[in-house]
This record gives structure tokens, C-alpha cells and sequence, in this order.
């Protein structure tokens, strides 16, 4: 195959929380599929299932029906232990928040994944360099020892993405990246991401934001857990042999 | 995730939270501390009464006026007599030495100085050497003293200290109830052996105790009523044998039976073994209760890592995301806790020995710090930090991830 594989297959996806008579369907049938090297925006209103999508892409929660084949490997049905190495090594997690750990050095936050790296397991020299060099390619190179408390929101999220990246993700998932930054420095993030883009990073972007959105290649738009329509947002779209979706 | 890796998170996490992490370990700290502390204690007192039975001098068999033959509103009578004395050291073979002790308590007067219920003990010349005791100034007094009811005394160490201070009492005269008696000797401090203060007492020639402190109606037809008469044997020989003589010898010369006998034959063995057993058993005491005080560290423990682990939730789902099992969740806290308890172990062994040293140093109590303790109140903190941190580890590592991310 010339064109870029599958990151993201979704087969059927349903989510159903509660328990007993009260039940409520988050997803609905959701089929989607992502392929290598793409940035992709899932958008869609509160209650729309996002989110429910977002955990399930990235292996924080198991779909009640139907399949998800994450990098050829169908996750759909894996244990706590399994789902917690495939998101050690295939996925990052960018969050509003930036959810790094407090009193903990910039430098440190982004080693963390290796310590629960199992599969290619690094000595501490090994981690500390990559780390350094992840920290270099977001610009923080002058910040590697500072805290959370001691950077700004935008320099936070930059340790965060370089943290998503230690791993040789093969997809970063981004929950609102910008949520909590001013239009500057949520710009600069945007353009980190495009940048990563641009180096072949696959990455999935929740969002609720429609000038965000705009900035990726398209958009899956979802209502009431179920794909609504999907936008192609023009300057980015990469050739692909196949396009499984239907394009509006 | 590595143990070193483990061990370092918990590191950090506990150096994070400095004052937290003392004052949980605070609990574990007073415990490990409390069990050395009162094992030294126990250890010490057995140790001084070890010492104090072995310096009543060696093989020393006791028999003791046990009861006084007679009945209600009848005088007292029976029980040993000094002339037993006398008997046993006569009809019992592999008797080395026989002392006599009698004893009354008087008012003791020098100067300006005034004593009252000062024991006066009356006894004969193999005293000091069958109750190893020495004499520091002057000398003991003699058998001819004894024989002519001379009025000498010999001070204890500490009575003389009372009675003229910086004075040199040699040659002075005290009076003890209403008798003037020249002091011709002061022992060298002795101290306490079990009960009985050797320091604070009067020595005087066993006759002059018969005829000025204990006058018996009966003297004349008993002879003159004792306390105690120590047998010193000779270590080769058989005691049970010994004993078994003096109790024959006794009962006839009594003309009483076993049973009701009116003296009993006592060991040094014996009253070692009375005392150990009553140390054994004070000693288990402090034991339990230091356990328990340990066991409330654990608890004191267990409860600040579930504040620690709700606190922390946020960082559990951040660790999570990341990819920690649920496993590399419980070691993290599991780790924590051990350290927190091993940590507080360290410190109470370091309190605990101190404090026993400094509680032996200031006190009149000796302390005996054993290894063995040590390693029980350290051993037992990290089985304390173990068990209770295994439930809030648990509880950590069940969070569900999204959950623990969203918490606030």
C-alpha cells in the first residue's frame, strides 16, 4: 500500500453508561477511521459524545459494542494491564490542563512515560537525553529544570506535548490544547501542533472550538454519539488512495 | 517500573511533603521508640537485680523465722533461736560459715542530729564477709565484743553521712535508744538489694541487740529469738543435702514436722527465679504495650495515605494516561508507606536508644539496650507500614483513569 495506513479504524463504536432500566448511550454506532500522518478535529456540542470517543480513542475506557483497531491491533477488548501499555507506547496524551505533575522539573514530567515503558525499557541516561532533546524541539531547551509553577500556561503545554511525544507515539490525542490559554499563546501551541504535523505526527484533536478546528485537516463532526458530517478543511488535505468516508 | 524507580517516586514524594510525611511517621516513631525504651527498662532492672543477688556473696542458704508458734493473745514465741545457729553450723556437714541477724528499730541521736525507725541490726562476726559487705573507716567488731556485750556500733554509709556529715565518726559516740555506743566503724556503700537498704542501718554485736533492743521473756527457757541465719556452703558440696540437713536438724530441735514448720530454707536460686519471673512478666507488659502503640503508627499511616492517595488522584490519572498498571499504582504507594514506616523506624530506633541511654544516665534506673530489641521494633514497623499501606495502595491502584483525571 502506497498511502498511509490506518492509525484509527472504528468499527460500530457504542458506548452505554448506567445501569439496570436507566440507560444512557454516549456513542451510538460511531465508525471512523484516521490513517497515518493525519490531523484531525473531532468536534461536536456538550453531550455530544466527544469526549466518551476521545477516552475510547485513547484507551482510558473500553467501548460496550464494536470494534477499535488502534495501529492494526484490535484494543477493543484488552484488560487494564493491556490497555495501559498501548497507551504507554502508542499514544499521547495532550490535555486541557496540561496535567503535569506538580513540584516535578519540566525535565522530569517528560521522562515519566519511560518508567512505565516496558517494552523498550531505556537506562536513565538514555531517557534524560531524549527527554532533553523532545524539551529542545518544543523550545524549552533553557527550562528543563524549571516547575510547573515556574512556567507559563503556554510553556506548560509545551512540556506536555513534549511529554506525548517520548514515547514515539503513533498518535498524539489533544483534549481542547488551547482551552485554557490566551489567543497568543494558544496560537503558538496551534502551530507547534502543525509543525509536528508537518513531521508526520498523526494527531487527533478534541475541540469545541470551530476557528481551532479549522486548522486541521478535517473535521468529524459528532451529534447525539453519532458521526454527523464530516468537513474537509482544504489547505492541509493530504493525498490518500483511499477515502473511506464519506466526504460532504 | 523498577524497584530503584519505585523507591525513588517514594523518596521524593516523601522529601514533597516534609511535615506530613514526619508527622506520619511520628506515630511509628513513638512506638519503635517505646519498645526499645521499655525493654531497656525491664532489661535494666533485671540486670540490677541479677547483680544485687549475686552480691548477697555466693552460696548463701537463707533460713528465715517463718511464723511464731502459739496462738492468739499468747505471747509471741518459736521461730528460730541464735542457739540454732550454733546446732546447724555444728550438725550440718558442709557448712562453711553461720551468721546470726536480729534485728529492732530505734531512735539514733548525735549532736543535734535525730534519727527515728532507724533499723538496728544485730549479728555476729562472719557478716561482712557472708553479705559481702566492707568496711571504709575503722573496723568491725570482734567476738570478744560480742561475748562482753561491748556498746560499739558500725554505721552504714549512707547513716553516717546523716549522722556527722563531714565529721569523721570513729570515736564518736551515738546513742541508740537509750544507750550511749562508741562507733568503731563505717561501711562502704552497698546500695539497695531488693528491698532492703544496707546503707541506712546500725550494726551492732548480736548480744547487745538480745539485751537492750529485744529483750524475750522466753530467753531463758528458747534461748534469744533470730530473724535470719545465713549458712554459707561449700560450693562443692550438694545443697538439696545441706538443705535437706538444716530442715531435719531444725524440725527436731523445733520439735515441729515439716508442714508446720516455723522457719523456712530458702536459695539465692530461689529468689532469683522469683524475681525473674516477675521481670518476665512486667517486661511482657511494657512489650504489649509498646506493640500496641506501634500498631496505632500503623494506623496513623494507613490513614494519612488514603488523605494522600485522594489528594493525589490527579496524579494517579495523570500516571495512568501515561501507562501505569494498576500495579505500578500500588508499588508507588505501597513503596511510599514502607519508606514512611522504615524511615520512622530509623528515627525510633535512634530516639529509643538515646532515650534509654540519656533515661539511664538521669535516672536511678538502668537501662540495657539489647540488639534484640532493636530488631523486633524495627522489624515490626515495616510489617506495621506494609500491612496498613497495603489498603490504601489497593484503593490507588483501582481508580479508574478518567475519573482520576477529571478530579479536581
Amino acid at each position: 500500500m502506497s498511502a498511509a495506513h490506518s492509525i484509527i479504524k472504528t468499527v460500530g463504536i457504542t458506548k452505554v453508561y448506567g445501569m439496570g432500566d436507566i440507560q444512557v448511550a454516549a456513542l451510538n454506532g460511531v465508525n471512523i477511521d484516521i490513517h497515518q500522518g493525519e490531523f484531525v478535529a473531532i468536534m461536536g456540542p456538550s453531550g455530544s459524545g466527544k469526549s466518551t470517543l476521545m477516552h475510547i480513542l485513547g484507551c482510558l475506557s473500553q467501548p460496550t459494542a464494536g470494534q477499535y483497531f488502534l495501529d492494526g491491533e484490535d484494543v477493543s477488548q484488552l484488560d487494564k494491564v493491556q490497555l495501559a501499555s498501548v497507551r504507554n507506547q502508542k499514544i499521547g496524551f495532550i490535555f486541557q490542563a496540561y496535567n503535569l505533575l506538580a513540584r516535578t522539573t519540566a525535565l522530569q514530567n517528560v521522562t515519566l512515560p519511560f518508567l512505565y515503558n516496558r517494552v523498550n525499557p531505556k537506562t536513565k541516561e538514555e531517557s534524560l537525553k531524549k527527554a532533553r532533546t523532545m524539551l529542545e524541539l518544543v523550545g524549552l531547551g533553557s527550562r528543563m529544570n524549571h516547575q510547573p509553577h515556574e512556567l507559563s500556561g503556554g510553556q506548560q503545554q509545551r512540556v506536555a506535548i513534549a511529554r506525548a511525544l517520548i514515547n514515539d507515539p503513533v498518535m498524539v490525542i489533544a483534549d481542547e490544547p488551547t482551552g485554557n490559554l490566551d489567543t497568543r499563546s494558544g496560537t503558538e501551541i496551534m502551530n507547534l501542533l502543525h509543525q509536528l504535523h508537518e513531521q508526520g505526527t498523526t494527531i487527533v484533536m478534541v475541540t469545541h472550538d470551530p476557528k481551532t478546528a479549522v486548522h486541521t485537516q478535517r473535521t468529524i463532526n459528532l451529534v447525539d454519539g453519532q458521526v454527523d458530517t464530516i468537513t474537509h478543511n482544504g489547505k492541509h488535505r493530504i493525498e490518500t488512495a483511499e477515502v473511506p468516508y464519506e466526504a460532504n | 517500573m523498577k524497584p530503584t524507580e519505585a523507591l525513588t517516586i517514594a523518596w521524593e514524594a516523601v522529601l514533597k511533603n516534609k511535615i506530613r510525611s514526619l508527622l506520619t511517621m511520628l506515630g511509628i516513631i513513638i512506638g519503635v521508640s517505646a519498645v526499645i525504651i521499655m525493654v531497656a527498662i525491664s532489661a535494666g532492672t533485671e540486670a540490677t537485680i541479677q547483680d544485687q543477688i549475686t552480691s548477697l556473696g555466693s552460696n548463701l542458704v537463707f533460713v528465715q523465722s517463718s511464723m511464731m508458734r502459739g496462738g492468739p493473745g499468747q505471747a509471741q514465741q518459736g521461730g528460730l533461736v541464735y542457739d540454732d545457729a550454733a546446732a546447724i553450723e555444728d550438725g550440718v556437714t558442709g557448712v562453711t560459715a553461720v551468721v546470726v541477724e536480729q534485728n529492732s528499730s530505734e531512735t539514733i541521736k548525735y549532736g543535734d542530729v535525730t534519727l527515728e525507725d532507724v533499723e538496728i541490726l544485730g549479728t555476729t562476726v562472719g557478716f561482712p564477709s557472708v553479705r559481702d559487705m566492707e568496711i571504709s573507716d575503722g573496723r568491725y567488731f570482734n567476738d570478744q565484743e560480742i561475748e562482753r556485750k561491748s556498746k560499739v556500733v558500725v554505721l552504714g554509709y549512707s547513716l553516717a553521712q546523716e549522722l556527722f556529715g563531714e565529721t569523721n565518726p570513729i570515736g564518736q559516740y551515738v546513742k541508740i535508744g537509750n544507750t550511749k555506743q562508741a562507733v568503731i566503724g563505717v561501711f562502704t556503700e552497698k546500695g539497695l538489694v531488693g528491698n532492703t537498704d544496707f546503707d541506712s542501718r546500725a550494726y551492732l554485736p548480736i548480744s547487745v541487740v538480745f539485751q537492750k533492743f529485744t529483750p524475750s521473756q522466753f530467753a531463758r527457757f528458747m534461748g534469744d529469738s533470730v530473724r535470719m541465719i545465713y549458712v554459707e556452703v561449700d560450693p562443692d558440696a550438694n545443697l538439696d543435702n545441706i538443705i535437706t540437713q538444716i530442715e531435719l536438724l531444725l524440725v527436731k530441735r523445733h520439735d515441729v514436722t515439716l508442714d508446720s514448720a516455723d522457719f523456712s530454707v530458702t536459695t539465692q536460686q530461689d529468689i532469683i527465679s522469683t524475681q525473674e519471673s516477675t521481670t518476665a512478666a512486667f517486661r511482657s507488659l511494657l512489650a504489649w504495650v509498646a506493640g500496641v502503640s506501634l500498631i496505632v503508627g500503623g494506623i496513623g499511616i494507613m490513614n494519612i495515605m488514603l488523605v494522600s492517595v485522594t489528594e493525589r488522584t490527579r496524579e494517579i490519572g495523570i500516571r495512568q494516561s501515561i501507562g501505569a498498571t494498576p500495579n505500578d499504582i500500588r508499588i508507588q504507594f505501597l513503596t511510599e508507606a514502607l519508606l514512611l514506616s522504615i524511615i520512622g523506624g530509623l528515627i525510633g530506633v535512634l530516639v529509643g536508644v538515646g532515650g534509654a541511654y540519656i533515661f539511664g544516665a538521669l535516672s536511678d534506673m538502668r537501662t540495657v539496650i539489647s540488639v534484640s530489641s532493636i530488631l523486633l521494633a524495627f522489624g515490626s514497623s515495616a510489617i506495621v507500614g506494609a500491612f496498613f499501606g497495603y489498603y490504601p495502595a489497593d484503593q490507588a491502584s483501582k481508580l479508574d483513569p478518567i475519573e482520576a483525571l477529571r478530579y479536581e
